[in-house]
């Protein structure tokens, strides 16, 4: 989707979630959204615009901050719209969607085991790929080795 | 006060060391009797951090890795990677080298499904039926270890094509083996389903409906049994597969038998591919002209999707104008598809567990990276 497309879809329904931004870069145009928004846009673009297909969900390191990415696509066809959120590394903590998107649950699980995002409301936030007594999330860039 | 008649929770863990689960996978299964109330799937018993490896290797380097993750499909995975590179760096790839794409991702995808076929076949307790699938795939694997050395593990792809031209003699043994395709899938209907024993264990066993397959994300041929038409080769076409005429298989119920007839049908369809590809091969350069060091532009991202055998296979490339990857993160189709485990197990026997973890055919290395 492109960037007047995202803008025609989305700003009907500026005044139920509250301020986003459109943006785009070289190959796709994707929403910018403040985290406390999130759930309420997640649930509009699965309930009335169908997007039924979260197919991403990760997180990547920019320093000060997180970036937290979902890729949503409506099955059938190849219509995508991707949410992006970014949350203080201080405080690396935004609302789960598992009950809006239930293949959120182990997705979230794995961002939260390499990169220590917490999801609030997740309702078995547990590492799933390291173990359970590891300590530390080492897709962090300050991740250190053997600590 | 307990009497000799009380019924108590039963816990069995099957795995992560049994041969059912296709590598290290460990289900714990709560039982009462022998109903399952509850399986639970823990993971990470092959987690070799590949998306951490990725940030200290070159674009180039990390082609290996790639090849290790769905190890069935080998060819499938180091595509997808290097048509992500493709796309951030914005590299053309010759008309020969997109044709030879086609061949052996659509003959990985066959050794893939022989392999779920004959797995499910030895899971269900029919020896006899891994035997002949591994006949037939081992003359993939034969044309595998003609086109780049490796028989399971090939780094065949590159950045902008292949690392070198296929010899001579892949032609007439590929053409061979299309010969003998019917046959075998014919074989496979006679041995295995047309078997009462093996449509026992399948029919009605493990129902994953339609609404649930979306929205645990489940995606490829498991997607597919369960009556949903999604195929990325289709609805969102990559590299050259709109040129091709094939049809995409459905089931009705999205049980163990339609999740089997999906793939054995793929199998045929992928099949009819290879001959398309065949016939129309160009001749020409196998790889297009590229910077010896990669270095994509700075802040540039992409996320790139095929279609592999198990499923949506997604690259998520973050580049710092840096000649190693920012952050890569992988969408494995393995790893979501597993979450569907645990809802079609409950209420069903502890043998049918089995059934299920076979029939969703993750493939380990690929789900825990």
């Amino acid at each position: 989707m492109n960037q007047t497309e995202l803008d025609q879809l989305i700003s009907p329904f500026r005044d139920k979630i509250g301020d986003f931004e459109i943006a785009a870069d070289k190959f796709i145009s994707y929403i910018i959204i403040k985290p406390d928004q999130l759930p309420a846009l997640m649930q509009l673009l699965r309930k009335d615009c169908g997007f039924n297909h979260l197919s991403d969900l990760t997180a990547v390191d920019y320093g000060e901050e997180f970036e937290i990415i979902y890729r949503l696509y409506a099955i059938p066809g190849k219509v995508n719209v991707t949410v992006k959120t970014r949350v203080p590394r201080s405080q690396s903590e935004l609302a789960s969607i598992c009950s809006i998107y239930p293949t959120a649950d182990w997705q979230e699980r794995e961002a939260y085991d390499l990169m220590g995002i917490i999801f609030d409301g997740h309702p078995n936030l547990v590492r799933v790929l390291l173990p359970d007594d590891f300590t530390g999330h080492p897709l962090r860039k300050d991740y250190q080795k053997g600590r | 006060m307990t009497t000799l008649f009380d019924t108590d929770q039963y816990i069995i863990n099957i795995g992560p060391q049994h041969p059912s689960t296709h590598g290290g996978l460990h289900v714990e299964a709560l039982l009462d009797g022998e109903e399952v109330q509850e399986a639970i799937v823990h993971l990470g018993y092959v987690h070799r951090s590949l998306e951490k490896i990725a940030e200290s290797r070159t674009y180039t380097q990390f082609i290996p890795y790639a090849s290790r993750m769905d190890y069935l499909a080998t060819h499938l995975p180091t595509l997808g990677y290097v048509q992500a590179v493709e796309k951030l760096m914005g590299i053309e790839v010759p008309e020969r080298a997109e044709y030879i794409r086609i061949i052996v991702g659509e003959l990985s995808r066959i050794a893939s499904h022989m392999l779920f076929v004959g797995s499910l076949a030895i899971d269900l307790g029919a020896t006899t039926g891994l035997v002949y699938c591994l006949r037939d795939r081992e003359l993939i694997m034969n044309l595998f270890e003609m086109s780049s050395g490796q028989r399971l593990l090939a780094s065949y792809a590159r950045v902008g094509g292949f690392a070198e031209d296929l010899p001579e003699e892949f032609f007439p043994a590929l053409q061979a083996f299309l010969d003998k395709l019917p046959t075998m899938v014919e074989e496979y209907h006679g041995l295995l389903t047309g078997n009462e024993i093996l449509q026992a264990r399948c029919r009605g066993i493990g129902v994953l409906t339609a609404d649930m397959a979306v929205a645990y994300g489940v995606t490829g041929p498991n997607l597919r049994a369960s009556g949903v038409a999604y195929d990325l080769r289709k609805d969102d076409p990559y590299g050259i597969y709109e040129r091709f005429d094939f049809k995409i298989p459905l089931g009705e119920r999205g049980d163990c038998w339609d999740r089997l007839m999906v793939r054995v049908e793929e199998i045929e369809e992928s099949g009819r591919i290879i001959r398309q590809a065949l016939k129309d091969l160009p001749g020409g350069e196998i790889r297009s002209k590229v910077p010896r060091i990669l270095k994509p532009e700075k802040g540039l991202e992409v996320y790139y999707r095929i279609e592999s055998a198990k499923g949506e296979l997604g690259y998520f490339l973050v580049s710092d104008g840096g000649e190693k990857p920012y952050r890569i993160h992988i969408r494995a189709p393995s790893f979501i598809n597993l979450m569907a485990l645990g809802p079609i197990s409950r209420g069903g026997k502890l043998q049918d567990i089995i059934a299920n973890i076979a029939t969703l055919d993750p493939v380990l290395g690929e789900s825990d990276r």
